[in-house]
């Protein structure tokens, strides 16, 4: 297994302070590879944009990190890192891209400009035409030709301006780079052309990718693990097709059965019956078991704990699968690679 | 939750039905200022489409195809440049008996509602000025919008009619906004895209409730959507739009089982897919096309894989390539002379669209030359 790049434990996220205080990160673990895509799953308010946020020490007032660790390779605490220390990871070692590129890039600036800015303002030695040079090289890499450089924002369409985003992100050649929702606002075919450049350049640079987005669907596609949050609490983490073939999780189950296939023999299908709660008032024990057909009288009382399953291959948070309880045919699938007739619209 | 039969795609053939509402060659052309000189947006250009008694259309296409300025005139609340709504096959009646019996439900429920005021007098306001609210008293009001909330599943309705919208999640004000169209008891309901807004364990519920109005009720619904699963999912009759134009419609399941047209196969090949076992290949790269300045012939020909000569002179007209499955496209044409079906050079495809995106292995499209990797 490679190395791990990003490893974040027990981390705690407030919004708010005492009593009043939302929970919207809680107990998050999550560990990324080097060259790994790994996607983060949720509705909104789940707290997976706050968690990204937490780790590359973004997160705006009134939010606060109560607790927890989030290391960077094998020497950096990302939590305690001071200001000077920061600067020198944020952009070098890790990137962001912002889910709306509208308000991400300046409208007064050319994107050149803003290309060339961040190698300024990172790489102080570098000579202005290197910069040039630099950014058209950049644009090229992302698919816009590098004539485009003296272009303003609204010049471009929204798929061109998301390729901007991504190529600021990738201008110092980052280890992670962090993906809010990057192509949520996008049309179908703008987002799949997107995400295939994405995937090209991170065979081609080696970089880490978080990739958080609602859609569990695409995030099957793409990423190579997955992490579903629900209700600030991470759920469920394993091979990302693991979980589409065989998910543990209540929550994920019916996640994966909230999207209608493209295939196969048309069927009614369920969702997950209620909503997302609100996280002022939480419910006790398990924060899904509202929702959850399977909830037990321990559920309603008791959090889980993230077990191991499988021999450590994957982690689940749910009293089902702890070993003593019934665990019902939805949630004991085989993985992938056992045949599974079961498994949720088949092969087409 | 409503009980819906396991099958929807045995009523696929509701073709046969009459249509409530029909759209007949409606074109919107909106005026834009260009710097001094004006010029015309052509949002939506000939559509013709029936609503059949009891079914569920769904329209489907990528923002700025039309599909919402197609419901809108459906709705009657833009008028059209040209061409004709037809509400059981006569001229649309005036503003307020057509409103009785055609209601639209938008993207938005949290713009959608007005926020001072509570659900009861969302759902009372339209029973009051339709003259439907029953003995004329306040007990026959009262028992109407809690009638309403239970349809949509909001129960206990007494106390869902006290709430205020800030007081409901996403779900539950779409379900509201849903309840108030039905209120006057309209025969044909125009959703446009009820659930992109929502999250998404919640979708399938307000898709499920439509899917119950129309098999208990027999509502007549237009589900307007960029998602082409969800189509699937709910509609008998899929509509797809490309920058104006339907190009192609059929049953559902045949649409996306075996699209005709190659924008529909595109837009399959792009969705996606956790079923795919290896990432799928997308034939006709890049965005669509300015609509001030069209493309001549078939507005898809600059980035079609397919194109031919025809495709850039002629509009094609729509062509059944089955039963009650029709695509616009010069592929499914019978007798072509050789000089139309000659493969049209990438040069020759004239285009305002932005380049496409990068792939040296892609078909030859706008902009697809200078890209590299």
């Amino acid at each position: 297994m490679s190395e791990s790049l990003i490893e974040v434990s027990g981390l705690c996220v407030d919004y708010g302070l005492g009593a009043g205080a939302v929970h919207a990160v809680v107990d998050a673990e999550l560990t990324l590879r080097r060259g790994e895509v790994l996607g983060l799953a949720g509705e909104s308010g789940s707290g997976k944009s706050t968690l990204a946020y937490a780790i590359t020490r973004l997160l705006r007032s009134p939010g606060v990190i109560t607790a927890g660790q989030a290391r960077f390779g094998s020497s950096v605490n990302l939590l305690t890192a001071g200001q000077r220390q920061l600067r020198g990871l944020r952009w070098n070692e890790i990137a962001v891209v912002l889910q709306s590129s509208m308000n991400a890039l300046n409208p007064v600036l050319s994107i050149g400009v803003q290309l060339s800015d961040v190698l300024r303002a990172h790489r102080p030695g570098m000579s202005r035409a290197a910069r040039r040079a630099r950014s058209g090289e950049l644009l090229e890499m992302v698919g816009i030709p590098a004539d485009r450089l003296g272009n303003f924002p609204h010049e471009l369409s929204g798929g061109m301006r998301q390729r901007v985003m991504i190529a600021t992100a990738l201008a110092l050649d980052p280890s992670v780079v962090i993906m809010d929702e990057p192509t949520t606002a996008l049309d179908v075919v703008t987002q799949r052309e997107i995400l295939e450049e994405l995937m090209a350049l991170r065979d081609r640079l080696g970089f880490a990718v978080l990739f958080i987005s609602h859609d569990l669907s695409l995030l099957v596609e793409v990423a190579d693990s997955i992490a579903v949050m629900y209700a600030g609490r991470l759920v469920e983490r394993a091979g990302a097709n693991a979980i589409f073939r065989a998910p543990r999780h209540p929550y994920s189950l019916g996640l994966l059965s909230s999207f209608p296939p493209l295939h196969g023999p048309r069927r009614v299908m369920e969702g997950i019956p209620g909503s997302p709660p609100d996280l002022r008032d939480a419910p006790a024990g398990c924060t899904f078991h509202p929702r959850c057909r399977f909830a037990f009288d321990r559920c309603r009382h008791d959090p889980p704990p993230l077990l191991d399953l499988e021999h450590g291959t994957r982690t689940v948070a749910c009293w089902r699968q702890d070993g003593t309880a019934v665990v019902p045919p939805e949630l004991a699938r085989a993985g992938p690679g056992a045949p599974d007739p079961a498994a949720i619209g088949g092969q087409p | 939750m409503t009980i819906i039969p396991v099958d929807r795609a045995g009523r696929a053939g509701t073709s046969g039905a009459r249509p409530v509402l029909e759209a007949r060659g409606l074109t919107k052309h909106f005026p834009v200022r260009r710097g001094a000189r004006q010029a015309m947006v052509h949002a939506v250009e000939d559509v013709t489409l029936a609503l059949p008694d009891g079914g569920i259309t769904a329209v489907v296409g990528e923002s700025g195809s039309g599909k919402s300025t197609l419901a809108r005139m459906l709705a009657q609340l833009i008028k059209p440049t040209a061409g004709t709504v037809l509400l059981d096959g006569a001229a649309a009646p005036g503003r307020r008996r057509y409103a009785s019996a055609v209601q639209l439900v938008l993207q938005d429920p949290f713009s959608s509602l007005n926020p001072v005021h509570s659900v009861r007098y969302h759902l009372a306001r339209p029973l009051q000025i339709h003259g439907l609210n029953g003995t004329g008293n306040g007990h026959g009001l009262d028992s109407l919008v809690a009638d309403l909330l239970t349809r949509v599943s909001l129960t206990p309705a007494e106390q869902f009619a006290a709430k205020y919208p800030h007081e409901l999640s996403g779900g539950q004000r779409q379900r509201v906004a849903i309840a108030r169209a039905l209120a006057v008891q309209p025969r044909v309901l125009l959703a446009d895209e009820p659930v992109s807004m929502l999250d998404v364990s919640i979708r399938l519920g307000v898709l499920n409730l439509l899917a119950g109005l129309r098999e208990n009720e027999g509502l007549t619904i237009l589900y307007v959507t960029h998602d082409i699963a969800s189509a699937r999912y709910l509609a008998d009759v899929i509509a797809v739009m490309y920058a104006g134009e339907v190009i192609e419609s059929g049953p559902a399941a045949q649409v996306t089982d075996q699209p005709a047209h190659p924008y529909t196969q595109l837009l399959l090949s792009a969705a996606p897919d956790p079923d795919r076992t290896r990432p799928p290949s997308l034939a006709g790269r890049g965005a669509p096309p300015n609509l001030i300045q069209p493309p001549s012939g078939c507005r898809f020909h600059p980035r079609c894989p397919h194109a031919m000569q025809v495709c850039a002179q002629d509009r094609p007209s729509a062509v059944a390539v089955a039963l009650g499955h029709s695509s616009a496209c010069w592929l499914h044409a019978k007798d072509l002379t050789s000089a139309q079906s000659r493969p049209l050079p990438a040069a020759g495809r004239g285009t305002d669209s932005q380049p496409a995106g990068p792939d040296a292995d892609a078909a030859p499209g706008p902009g697809s030359g200078e890209e590299k990797r």
